[in-house]
């Protein structure tokens, strides 16, 4: 029986939304107070869902502790109480919520092999969220 | 096609037990899980259904049917029971949420006279959380 799992994680960072192919008139423009060189800052909260058979002798899709620590180690750690902007993977992307999501989505689709990852959503705030199953049409 | 979701919440308790391992590799596996004396959560329950609307009465199923048949099929079995003990799925399968949104499935699969069941998602906590749509 294939089921699907979504656990969900928090961590704090900031950002700053600034392209540098834009004028920095086009950037407030664009971005306006994310634009705010001196950057600001969110409670994110990570909804990781992995799919697979649920094992008979576990009962489970995967070991939760094996997501759990992979998880914290390869997302929480890296980006908790951090600045988004100085890591390399938005050197040249910028560290929108929407790019966010693709970065981890595809990060736990290489790393964690116990079950498939078919979706990250991120909560940036009450109001916006953003989902990203890896090009796959999203499931009701 | 409209889907419609149907919340409901049960308190239940559990504890993780594979018989055929020792008690050793039943504590490695499932750390607190495996305390034989049981814990508890409170369960979040979504049952989506989906299907059209019906003509005259506007309703993909009839709200008042949906709820009478989670509260005897579901809530009246699992509410503040020892899901282990008295809910007879888990004499042989380990009460995880995986497990629970299976049983669920089951048992209204086939208890819906015009909608159609679309997902069973349980939740053990409100950071945990399984969905189920009746794939093999």
């Amino acid at each position: 029986m294939k089921a699907y799992l979504t656990r969900a994680y928090m961590f704090s960072a900031s950002h700053r939304l600034h392209c540098v192919d834009f004028s920095p008139e086009k950037n407030v423009e664009v971005y306006g107070k994310c634009n705010n060189p001196h950057g600001h800052g969110h409670n994110y909260r990570i909804e990781v869902t992995v799919a697979g058979q649920v094992d008979p002798k576990l009962g489970m899709i995967c070991d939760l502790g094996e997501l759990d620590t992979f998880v914290q180690n390869e997302i929480l750690e890296r980006y908790g109480l951090a600045n988004l902007n100085t890591f390399p993977e938005f050197k040249d992307v910028v560290p929108t919520t929407e790019n966010l999501s693709v970065e981890i989505f595809n990060r736990i689709r290489s790393g964690f092999n116990p079950a498939q990852v078919t979706k990250v959503r991120i909560q940036e705030t009450a109001m916006n969220s953003f989902e990203y199953s890896g090009g796959a049409a999203l499931r009701n | 096609m409209v889907y419609l979701t149907r919340k409901a919440e049960f308190s239940a308790a559990h504890y993780y037990h594979n018989p055929q391992w020792s008690a050793e590799e039943n504590q490695r596996v499932f750390g607190k899980c495996a305390n034989l004396n049981g814990h508890g959560h409170n369960y979040t329950l979504e049952v989506t259904v989906k299907g059209e609307p019906e003509t005259k009465s506007g309703f993909v199923i009839d709200l008042k049917e949906l709820k009478a048949i989670m509260q005897r099929e579901v809530i009246e079995v699992m509410d503040h029971r020892m899901l282990n003990k008295e809910v007879p799925e888990f004499a042989t399968a380990i009460p995880t949420t995986e497990n629970l949104a299976i049983a669920i499935w089951k048992r209204l699969e086939g208890k819906l006279k015009i909608a159609k069941l679309h997902r069973i998602r349980v939740y053990e906590t409100p950071d945990l959380f399984v969905d189920f749509y009746g794939e093999p």
